[in-house]
């Protein structure tokens, strides 16, 4: 991402004002407001549906917040619960679980692809296209397919432990098996659009440092891992912060798995209920709007927490 | 660039025909009967009940299949073309012109795009209320008509794409801020606009867990649908996989239709997860 904020080009070349008088009142009126009504539409819909929404969640988890509307102030109340909630806890692990599960494959698998595409290949635009089907595919269809995949009896995933005479796994059952499922769907959506970014940047770096490495005698994957990686650091950056993001707000993967009365809580003992789901529950299912709002912060914080950890573990790389 | 062996390409064959596979299962499995799905080895030919499979799907009593498709059709593209416009423009104004307040205007929008939505959706859920909007279309279009990343995008391609004489001569020639916008900055800006308008248009459409807050399952969006079968018939696998099918399709059709525009976007770094 570019992320330039200086204005540039538009100082540089701007006319020098003429005198105010000269021009007439209406132009001067469009040349003053013109802007400001331009951006107008944005800042009014985000700040009603955008951003006093975010805002008022940190009110709402102050109070009782029920059905019938704003109850006690409570202060912190919900949080105290909260931290002594095993369900809360249960639910930050399966999510910190899942995320590990689903974002380093993810992006290592992408690693490796991109360096395969990043050749003279015949059929590229193919190939592209074909990396980055899964993301077409809507969400809950992923969710869908899967679901039968793994499913213990009829599933094609047992079928094929059947082939090394592994016994049936039910597969909504345990934690393990639950996460390896639900994080299969998440890996498969995005490993190919990853890979794609991957090899955007890695198209950015010039030829001749690999010739120079070559004729100085480096081999393939001494190239791969003291040029390559290197030189692709802010798009392995950006990628590891956005799936971050994505993966601790997992909700329609593990729910649609779920299936029938137990979707919402993550199997019939939470096994594999994400903090995002276990806020749908609370807040949704039970009304508890104020609990709700208290979850919706814990996960505020766990994405700024994440945050913080990759920006010291990235810095140390340095 | 080196020569590639034979390898990467069974690799890459091999990477792509997993990249692919769930795609043709759901297509598979769609099209046959429900007492073979289940077999071993699967079956890995379409057959031909794709026709009984899908009419038994809009007649699903409790999914209102195609009141969804409805919702959903009509929600992402009056969000699509409204996020295209209001970020066009408001991306101009950040790009181009020059108005009191504006890096911090645009630091506002920065700081905003990398917090989730998610955290908010409890009181604007109290907002739906207040105007009355549950079960409603509006609930699921109005916040969503502008973006904080679509605003960023466009005007980091307003910046390159627009020359500022361009600017300046429709000035000379008298016209308005808005008539420069209209009639030389949009069709500037088109190829951003876009890609732009593509991964708003595939985001709406899969919009899971809003929908699933503020509508009943009465007036659902596609992916409610999609979940309500998964709930009520999840041992009927070849009626969800018709849903699930009916329910790629349009996306399938922008994807071979725009498939290089998307590409493009996410490899210019453009696209948000």
């Amino acid at each position: 991402m570019v992320t330039d904020l200086r204005p540039r080009t538009a100082e540089k070349t701007a006319p020098a004002p003429r005198p105010a008088s000269k021009r007439p009142f209406l132009s001067q009126v469009d040349a003053k407001w013109s802007p400001y009504l331009f951006i107008a539409p944005f800042f009014v819909i985000f700040g009603i549906f955008g951003l006093f929404p975010l805002g008022y969640t940190a009110w709402v988890s102050l109070h009782d917040w029920d059905l019938g509307g704003a109850g006690a102030f409570v202060g912190l109340d919900n949080y105290t619960t909260l931290f002594g909630d095993p369900d809360f806890w249960n639910a930050v692990g399966n999510t910190l679980g899942m995320l590990v599960l689903a974002t380093v494959p993810q992006l290592l698998l992408a690693l490796v692809l991109a360096s395969l595409l990043n050749q003279k290949l015949r059929g590229l635009t193919f190939l592209r296209m074909g990396v980055v089907l899964p993301i077409v595919t809507s969400v809950a269809a992923v969710g869908i397919v899967f679901s039968q995949i793994f499913d213990r009896d009829a599933g094609m995933a047992n079928g094929l432990l059947g082939l090394f005479d592994i016994a049936p796994v039910d597969w909504r059952a345990d934690k393990w098996s639950s996460w390896t499922a639900i994080s299969t769907m998440v890996n498969w959506r995005w490993t190919g659009y990853n890979a794609l970014i991957y090899l955007a940047a890695m198209q950015a770096i010039p030829r001749e440092l690999y010739e120079a490495a070559t004729v100085d005698g480096a081999s393939k994957v001494r190239q791969f891992r003291s040029i390559t990686v290197p030189m692709i650091r802010p798009a392995v950056i950006f990628t590891v912060i956005m799936s971050t993001i994505a993966g601790t707000q997992l909700f329609t993967e593990p729910l649609i798995f779920g299936q029938g009365g137990f979707a919402i809580s993550g199997g019939s003992l939470r096994q594999f209920q994400t903090l995002s789901m276990y806020m749908f529950e609370k807040a949704f299912r039970d009304f508890d709007y104020g609990y709700g709002s208290a979850v919706a912060w814990m996960i505020f914080l766990l994405i700024t927490l994440l945050g913080v950890v990759n920006f010291l573990i990235t810095r140390k790389g340095r | 660039m080196r020569k590639s062996h034979p390898l990467v390409y069974l690799t890459l064959l091999a990477g792509l025909a997993l990249s692919a596979f769930p795609l043709y299962w759901l297509f598979v499995v769609a099209t046959r009967s429900n007492d073979v799905v289940g077999d071993w080895p699967p079956p890995l030919l379409p057959g031909g009940n794709l026709g009984d499979n899908v009419s038994r799907l809009f007649a699903a009593e409790d999914a209102h299949f195609l009141l969804g498709m409805v919702n959903s059709a009509f929600a992402s593209v009056t969000v699509t073309v409204a996020v295209v416009f209001f970020s066009s423009l408001a991306g101009f104004a950040f790009a181009k012109l020059r108005f009191r307040g504006r890096d911090g205007l645009l630091l506002v929008i920065l700081g905003t795009m990398m917090i989730p939505v998610q955290m908010g959706i409890i009181p604007l859920y109290l907002i739906m209320v207040e105007l009355g909007w549950q079960n409603r279309m509006e609930a699921i279009i109005v916040p969503s008509l502008v973006s904080a990343f679509g605003v960023f995008l466009m005007r980091q391609y307003a910046e390159r794409a627009i020359p500022d004489e361009l600017i300046e001569a429709a000035k000379v020639d008298g016209c308005s801020t808005f008539r420069i916008f209209w009639s030389v900055v949009l069709p500037a800006l088109r190829p951003g606009a876009a890609v732009l308008g593509l991964f708003t248009f595939m985001g709406t459409w899969n919009e899971f867990l809003w929908p699933l807050a503020v509508l009943e399952a009465d007036n659902p969006t596609v992916q409610f649908s999609l979940s309500q079968l998964s709930t009520t018939y999840y041992t009927d696998y070849t009626l969800m996989f018709a849903g699930a099918l009916v329910a790629t399709v349009p996306l399938l059709l922008v994807f071979i239709a725009f498939g290089r525009q998307i590409i493009g976007g996410i490899m210019e770094g453009a696209v948000k997860a």
